[in-house]
C-alpha cells in the first residue's frame, strides 16, 4: 500500500471550508480509475464510476480541524476561534500553519489562576510586530491548521489530520483495487468537522441506494482511557453506534459476514460521542441504508493522531470486498 | 418611516401575522406575485420572466418575546422565553399582550429584598407578569395559555444618526428587503420573509427547499459588542463601520471566495464593510446553504447593540450601507452567475 502517498495527504492544508488543495491532490490520484470527476456547490469532490448494480456512495471527508482568525491587534497578535472540535486546553504553545506555509505559535496571556484559562486568553503569534505587517500575510476570516509531521514507527503511524485523510486514503486505495460492477460514487466531502454539511448536500444530489463512510474512531487501549473496546492493531472498526447514527442490523451483519468470510480482522465500534458523514447521509430524502468503517485512532483531534497500518490494510480489504458483494 | 412601523409591530416566532400583513401591503405593488407558504413564510417574486439564475433574499419576521404558560392562583402570569432572552433584563419592564392588554413584569421591591437576594439575578421561574387581575379567573378571562407578551418600545432617533427600538433583529432586514424590492434589478428575485428563525431557523429551511435558488443573501441584525469590557478583541461587530459580512457561525462556514468577492465589491464601490468576528449564534443561512444540493449563500447584517432585549440600537449609516451593498451585489450578480458559475469549478 502506498503509505508515502498517505504521508503527502496528511500534510496538505485543508481546514473546513478550504479543502481545495486536498481535492486537487485526490483528483490527480483517482483520475485514472474513474469515469467522471466533478465538484459541487459546497466543494465536495465527486468521483464516479459506471456500473449496473446498486448506486453505492462511499464518503470520506477532506477537511481537518483548525482555527479561524477573528481579530488582529495593533502589535500584530491574532485572536481566533476554533474550527471544529478543537481541544482548547491543548492549544498552548502549539504551531499552526496558514495556506501560504506561514507558521505561528499559540501563546497565552498571564493567568492569575489556572481556572482562568479560556479560549479568549489565547493568541496567535506569527512573528510580526504590527497590524500592518500582519495584514500582509493574514486577514480576518483566514483559517489555519495544526502542524504535525507524518512519522512511521513500526506498524504505527503518527500525524496530524488522520481524521479523516486516512478515510480518504482508504477510499482511494479501494477505488484503485475494486472490481465492483455496481455504480460507484466516491465522495470526498467538505465541512464534516463542523456538522457533516458536505455529506448532506452530496447525498441529496446522488440519491444512493447504499452508503459507506470511512472515518476515524477513538480507542480505549491507553492508560486509564475511557472504557471503549476498540484498540489499535485489532482490525477495522464496524460502527454500531455514535451520536449521529445507529447502524441497522442488516448492514452490520452484512459487513461482519463479509469480513469473516474473507478473514479480514474487524472490531465492533461503539462510540459514545461524535458522528460521521453517515449521520447526514442516512437521513437524506427517504433514508439511505448506511454503514461506517472506522480506523481506530489514538489522540483524535490533536497534531499527533496515531493509527496502525494493519487496521488501514483491513479497512481497504473490507471496503473492496463490500463493494463487490453489496448488501 | 418603514423601520419604525416594522419595529413597533409585534410578531414573535409562530405569530408573525401582523408583520406579514404589513409587509405584504408594502411590497404588493412592486412585485409580480405574493404568496404565503405552509409554514407562514411570505414569498414575493420579481422578474421571474427573465429566466436564468434565481436569487433568494431573506430576512426573518419573528422577534424574541415571551409566551404565557401558566396563570397563578392569584392571577399572575408565568412565562417562558420564545428565542434567546436574558432573564436579567426583564424585571420591571412593561409588556403588551394581545394588542390591548398591558402588563408589568414584577419582582420584589428593593426594600423587601434581603442583602443576599440583591446579589443574585432573577430566573424566569421567579418572574411573573402582573396584568392587574385579582384572581386566576379574572386573568383567565383576558389571557389564555400560549398568548405572547411583547416589549413596548417606541422606535426613535437619538444621538448622531442612531435609532433605538425593539425587534431590530430582524426588522432591519425586513425593511432593507422591502426597499430592495422597490428597485429594479436585472435578475429573477425571490424574497422570503421567514418565520421561526429565533427558535431554530425553521421557516428558512422550508423556503429554501421550495424556492430552490441559485444564490441566497441573508439580511440580518447581528450582535454589536463595541461596548464590551473585554477590549476590542471581543467586539463581534461595531456600530457605524458598515454592514457585517459573516465568516463563520454555529450554522454556516461561509465560502471564502464569496466573502472575498463581496469585500472587493464593497471596496470598489466605496461602501464600508466589516466582518462579523465571532463564531457564536446562527442565522437563516444555516439551513439555506445546505438545502438540496447546496446553495451559495452570504449573510450581511446591520450591527445592533443590546440585541434580543427590549431596546436595541442601530446606526442609520450601517442600515444605508447594508442596503447599498446588497443593491450593488444584485447589480453584479447576473454577470457573476452567468459567466463564472460558482458551483462548477473545472477539475
Amino acid at each position: 500500500m502506498d503509505f508515502a502517498m498517505l504521508g503527502q495527504l496528511t500534510q496538505l492544508f485543508g481546514p473546513s471550508g478550504s479543502e481545495e488543495l486536498v481535492a486537487e491532490f485526490i483528483a490527480a490520484q483517482v483520475r485514472p480509475y474513474c469515469d467522471e470527476l466533478s465538484k459541487d456547490t459546497l466543494g465536495n469532490l465527486i468521483v464516479r464510476r459506471q456500473g449496473n448494480g446498486k448506486k453505492i456512495m462511499v464518503a470520506a471527508h477532506m477537511d481537518e480541524i483548525g482555527l479561524m482568525i477573528t481579530h488582529i491587534n495593533k502589535e500584530g497578535f491574532l485572536r481566533f476561534v476554533p474550527l471544529g472540535g478543537v481541544q482548547i486546553p491543548n492549544l498552548t504553545r502549539q504551531r499552526v500553519k496558514f495556506i501560504d506555509g506561514r507558521i505561528g505559535t499559540i501563546g497565552v496571556e498571564k493567568l492569575d489562576k489556572r481556572s482562568d484559562f479560556k479560549l479568549d486568553k489565547l493568541y496567535l503569534d506569527i512573528g510580526v510586530s504590527s497590524r500592518e505587517e500582519a495584514e500582509q500575510f493574514v486577514h480576518i476570516g483566514e483559517t489555519a491548521v495544526f502542524v504535525g509531521d507524518f512519522v512511521e514507527s513500526g506498524t504505527r503511524l503518527i500525524s496530524k489530520a488522520f481524521d479523516d485523510r486516512i478515510g480518504c486514503f482508504v477510499a482511494i486505495e479501494a477505488l484503485k483495487r475494486t472490481k465492483s460492477t455496481h455504480e460507484l460514487a466516491f465522495v470526498f466531502t467538505v465541512q464534516e468537522e463542523i456538522g457533516t454539511r458536505g455529506a448532506k448536500t452530496a447525498a441529496y444530489a446522488l440519491e444512493p441506494d447504499l452508503a459507506i463512510a470511512v472515518d476515524v474512531t477513538a480507542t480505549g487501549d491507553t492508560p486509564k482511557a475511557h472504557p471503549m473496546s476498540v484498540e489499535l492493531g485489532s482490525g477495522v472498526g464496524i460502527k454500531v453506534l455514535d451520536r449521529s447514527m445507529i447502524t441497522s442490523p442488516k448492514i452490520k451483519r452484512w459487513m461482519a459476514d463479509v469480513a469473516t468470510d474473507r478473514i479480514i480482522p474487524f472490531q465492533w465500534e461503539v462510540l459514545e460521542y461524535g458522528g460521521t458523514d453517515c449521520g447526514a447521509i442516512h437521513l437524506s430524502r427517504g433514508g439511505v441504508p448506511s454503514g461506517v468503517l472506522s480506523i481506530p485512532t489514538r489522540y483524535v483531534h490533536s497534531p499527533a493522531e496515531m493509527i496502525d497500518k494493519r487496521d488501514v490494510e483491513a479497512a481497504v480489504d473490507l471496503l473492496v470486498a463490500l463493494l463487490e458483494t453489496s448488501a | 418611516m418603514l423601520l419604525k412601523s416594522l419595529s413597533e409591530l409585534n410578531g414573535t416566532s409562530g405569530a408573525e401575522g401582523l408583520v406579514r400583513n404589513f409587509l405584504r401591503q408594502q411590497v404588493e405593488s412592486f412585485v409580480d406575485t405574493v404568496t404565503v407558504d405552509k409554514i407562514g413564510n411570505l414569498i414575493a417574486t420579481k422578474n421571474g420572466h427573465l429566466g436564468g439564475p434565481k436569487v433568494m433574499l431573506t430576512a426573518h419576521m419573528d422577534e424574541v418575546a415571551l409566551m404565557i404558560v401558566d396563570i397563578t392562583s392569584d392571577g399572575f402570569l408565568k412565562f417562558r422565553p420564545v428565542g434567546g432572552i436574558d432573564a436579567r433584563i426583564l424585571v420591571s419592564k412593561p409588556v403588551q399582550i394581545n394588542e390591548t392588554l398591558v402588563g408589568v413584569i414584577g419582582a420584589k421591591a428593593i426594600h423587601l429584598q434581603k442583602p443576599s437576594e440583591r446579589q443574585k439575578a432573577l430566573h424566569f421561574d421567579q418572574l411573573y407578569i402582573d396584568i392587574g387581575a385579582k384572581s386566576k379567573e379574572e386573568a383567565a378571562g383576558k389571557v389564555k395559555l400560549g398568548d405572547y407578551a411583547y416589549f413596548i418600545t417606541k422606535c426613535e432617533p437619538f444621538g448622531e444618526g442612531l435609532y433605538k427600538g425593539k425587534a431590530f433583529d430582524d426588522r432591519v432586514g425586513c425593511a432593507i428587503l422591502v426597499e430592495l424590492l422597490k428597485r429594479d434589478y436585472d435578475i429573477p428575485l425571490v424574497a422570503a420573509f421567514t418565520v421561526q428563525e429565533e427558535v431554530g431557523l425553521r421557516g428558512a429551511k422550508i423556503a429554501a427547499y421550495h424556492i430552490n435558488p441559485d444564490f441566497a443573501i441573508v439580511i440580518e441584525g447581528t450582535v454589536a459588542a463595541d461596548v464590551s469590557d473585554q477590549g476590542e478583541k471581543g467586539w463581534v461587530t461595531e456600530l457605524g463601520k458598515g454592514p457585517a459580512c459573516s465568516l463563520m457561525d454555529r450554522t454556516t462556514l461561509y465560502n471564502p471566495k464569496l466573502i472575498q468577492w463581496v469585500a472587493d465589491l464593497a471596496r470598489e464601490k466605496g461602501i464600508p464593510l466589516q466582518f462579523r468576528r465571532g463564531s457564536s449564534g446562527g442565522n437563516d443561512a444555516g439551513p439555506i446553504h445546505v438545502s438540496r444540493t447546496g446553495i451559495p449563500t452570504i449573510a450581511l447584517s446591520v450591527p445592533c447593540r443590546y440585541i434580543h432585549s427590549c431596546v436595541s440600537v442601530i446606526s442609520e449609516k450601517d442600515y444605508s450601507a447594508c442596503f447599498n451593498l446588497i443593491s450593488e451585489i444584485l447589480n453584479e450578480l447576473p454577470r457573476k452567475l452567468k459567466f463564472s458559475p460558482m458551483d462548477k469549478e473545472d477539475m
